[in-house]
């Protein structure tokens, strides 16, 4: 059962990939005109034209240039940089570092605030603990990060001066330089995803708790301490733990923002810099690696369910 | 096709008439009035829409560039202050309000036509299911903010592209709704029936699959208005969605994070009307969802606004 699940899960992704791969290829022939003289700019010679058409391969016929592209990936080639000439892959590993510390910092901030106000907020439900929180939480889901991250610079860069305004310290100068970096756009993340991980954590809670073996529970005279922490949280953790994993993917797609904010030179700017510059190959090449990570996360999360939730592996 | 017990009476088999339908619309708008959190949302987007709206009577013009008065603090004659060029906030920030409306309005629109369109000829036509809900999953397995920077890439920078952008990135979660209550419906007993009297499917979508499928979705409308919104903002403030010179929020946060020390409040005020609205939007769609279907669990909501 559990066998044919996780494969008819992996087949299921192929069309996916397929599609994503489409779109990404897709991108280069949406824009207007001819893509190599909008890539090669106003001012550009023949030549150059015909050396950007050569080097995208778009002088090929289409259905021709779309196989070559699935080819491609198949190998894991993303093809090269107009702009910083060199391997696409070899340009997002430069810069995937400080994204992937941002990532994880953030979703650790986030799950140490967001489950614990989401349980309490449960177990005094309808209290004013719960609708402070709530009301804190709903405030929280209508901040968009990259005005949380502004905020926070204003407040403790710029007023308090306790952390730098912008800019990162990579690893290798000590890894206390770099936390010390990534705080501020980690809170700016993770408080954020943390008040929609309250919300969760709290309704997976409170439909727990309306349960019958929670009944059972008081009945024989459990404490509502054991009730609540022991036997209510463990269940409410399946809906949650999912959460937290699309709450992962959420957060890179966040860090490519935030990372405009504090100037954190990541995947974000990277794409940013490229849609600037029009170097489709870097563009498709971020797009398809934060897509594949995004599905292979949604993967992980879809079959956590097996672990969590035995009920899933006779469906 | 099982012919039931109760199909001789026409009643039975008919779905409610237009007027009780229209009665009930009418009751939602009480029950919904009775919300509280309903009530301030929806208190909170009246005065956005107003302002935006009457936005050019109250606002002086937003491009309108004074360098000598750069930088100043928010005062009378400004009252949120001036930006690097001296352009008046408050102005810009109207002008916003009324940029986010109309993107929030057009992405909806955009998205539900097409979300409507896919998604009722997924669940409708068996044969076309799997082709189109394979391609809105390949939409869906981009991060939706990642994707609109693509097709922004590709489509330059302008409102409508703004637009397009944004709407082809929600309308997936559209269709996926839409093709979830359409799969429902097409099994119901009035359908059933009316295919029996020899409608056609063109008839039985549009009188009777389509007024059904919509309860579900039109909460869905206040959801994706907000991820317009916000992503719009996203977008202007990376500096790849409507053109630097168009007053948008977004466009307004991207000046001021040059000049946080100097000028706060270039951020402070569109922050807040970002927040605002949001926030009213947020209030209003929760109120909505737990009016109309108290049957649906937060935890699903708030997955799709995840996702």
């Amino acid at each position: 059962m559990v066998k044919t699940y996780v494969v008819r899960r992996l087949l299921a992704l192929v069309p996916v990939a397929l599609v994503v791969a489409t779109v990404a290829f897709v991108l280069i022939h949406l824009a207007p005109g001819d893509p190599a003289s909008v890539i090669a700019g106003p001012d550009a010679s023949r030549d150059d034209v015909q050396r950007i058409e050569r080097q995208l391969g778009l002088d090929a016929p289409l259905p021709m240039q779309l196989v070559h592209w699935y080819v491609q990936l198949a190998q894991g080639d993303l093809g090269q940089s107009i702009f910083l000439r060199k391997p696409v892959t070899e340009a997002i590993l430069d810069r995937v570092e400080p994204t992937l510390l941002l990532t994880v910092f953030a979703i650790v901030i986030a799950i140490a605030i967001g489950v614990p106000a989401g349980v309490v907020s449960a177990r005094f439900h309808n209290s004013t603990t719960d609708q402070a929180l709530m009301v804190m939480a709903l405030v929280g889901i209508s901040i968009p990060n990259f005005l949380a991250g502004l905020l926070l610079i204003l407040c403790f860069s710029v007023w308090l001066g306790w952390f730098p305004v912008a800019g990162y310290s990579p690893l290798e100068y000590g890894w206390l330089a770099t936390l010390r970096s990534l705080v501020l756009p980690a809170f700016a993340l993770g408080l954020v995803q943390s008040a929609l991980i309250a919300r969760i954590a709290r309704s997976a809670m409170l439909d727990v708790l309306r349960e019958q073996f929670i009944v059972a529970g008081r009945a024989k005279g459990l404490s509502e301490r054991a009730v609540v922490y022991k036997h209510a949280l463990k269940n409410a953790m399946i809906p949650t733990v999912t959460i937290i994993g699309i709450s992962f993917a959420i957060l890179i797609s966040g860090a490519v923002v935030i990372e405009t904010v504090f100037n954190i030179p990541g995947l974000g700017r990277l794409i940013i810099s490229a849609v600037l510059r029009r170097d489709y190959p870097v563009i498709q090449g971020v797009v398809l690696c934060i897509a594949g990570v995004y599905m292979l996360i949604n993967l992980a999360v879809d079959l956590s369910y097996l672990w969590f939730d035995p009920r899933v592996r006779y469906q | 096709m099982v012919v039931r017990a109760d199909a001789g009476r026409v009643d039975a088999v008919r779905p409610p008439s237009r007027a009780l339908e229209w009665l009930d619309g009418q009751r939602w708008i009480v029950l919904l009035a009775r919300r509280k959190v309903a009530l301030i949302g929806a208190a909170l987007l009246a005065v956005m829409l107003v302002l935006g709206l009457v936005g050019p009577l109250v606002a002086g013009n937003p491009s309108h560039m004074d360098v000598a008065a750069r930088l100043r603090p928010p005062s009378f004659t400004n009252w949120f202050g001036t930006d690097d060029v001296g352009r008046d906030v408050f102005s810009r920030v109207i002008y916003g309000a009324r940029l986010s409306l109309l993107v929030g309005g057009a992405v909806v629109v955009f998205s539900f036509v097409v979300g409507i369109v896919c998604g009722v000829l997924a669940g409708y036509f068996q044969r076309l299911d799997n082709a189109v809900m394979r391609v809105m999953d390949g939409l869906m397995a981009f991060p939706a903010i990642i994707l609109a920077i693509a097709l922004m890439a590709s489509l330059g920078p302008s409102v409508a592209n703004v637009i397009v952008a944004i709407g082809v990135v929600n309308s997936p979660r559209v269709a996926r709704v839409v093709r979830g209550s359409v799969l429902v419906i097409r099994e119901t007993a009035y359908v059933e029936a009316g295919r029996a009297l020899g409608a056609s499917d063109l008839a039985l979508i549009c009188r009777h699959v389509l007024p059904n499928c919509l309860s579900p979705v039109i909460v869905q409308a206040s959801f994706v208005f907000a991820a317009a919104v916000l992503t719009e903002a996203a977008l202007s403030f990376l500096g790849v969605g409507v053109p630097p010179f168009v007053p948008s929020w977004g466009n307004i946060l991207s000046d001021g994070r040059l000049y946080l020390r100097q000028a706060p409040w270039l951020v402070l005020y569109p922050g807040a009307a970002i927040m605002l609205t949001i926030f009213g939007l947020n209030m209003f769609g929760d109120g909505l969802r737990d009016m109309l279907d108290p049957k649906i669990r937060g935890l699903q909501t708030e997955r799709q606004r995840a996702a």
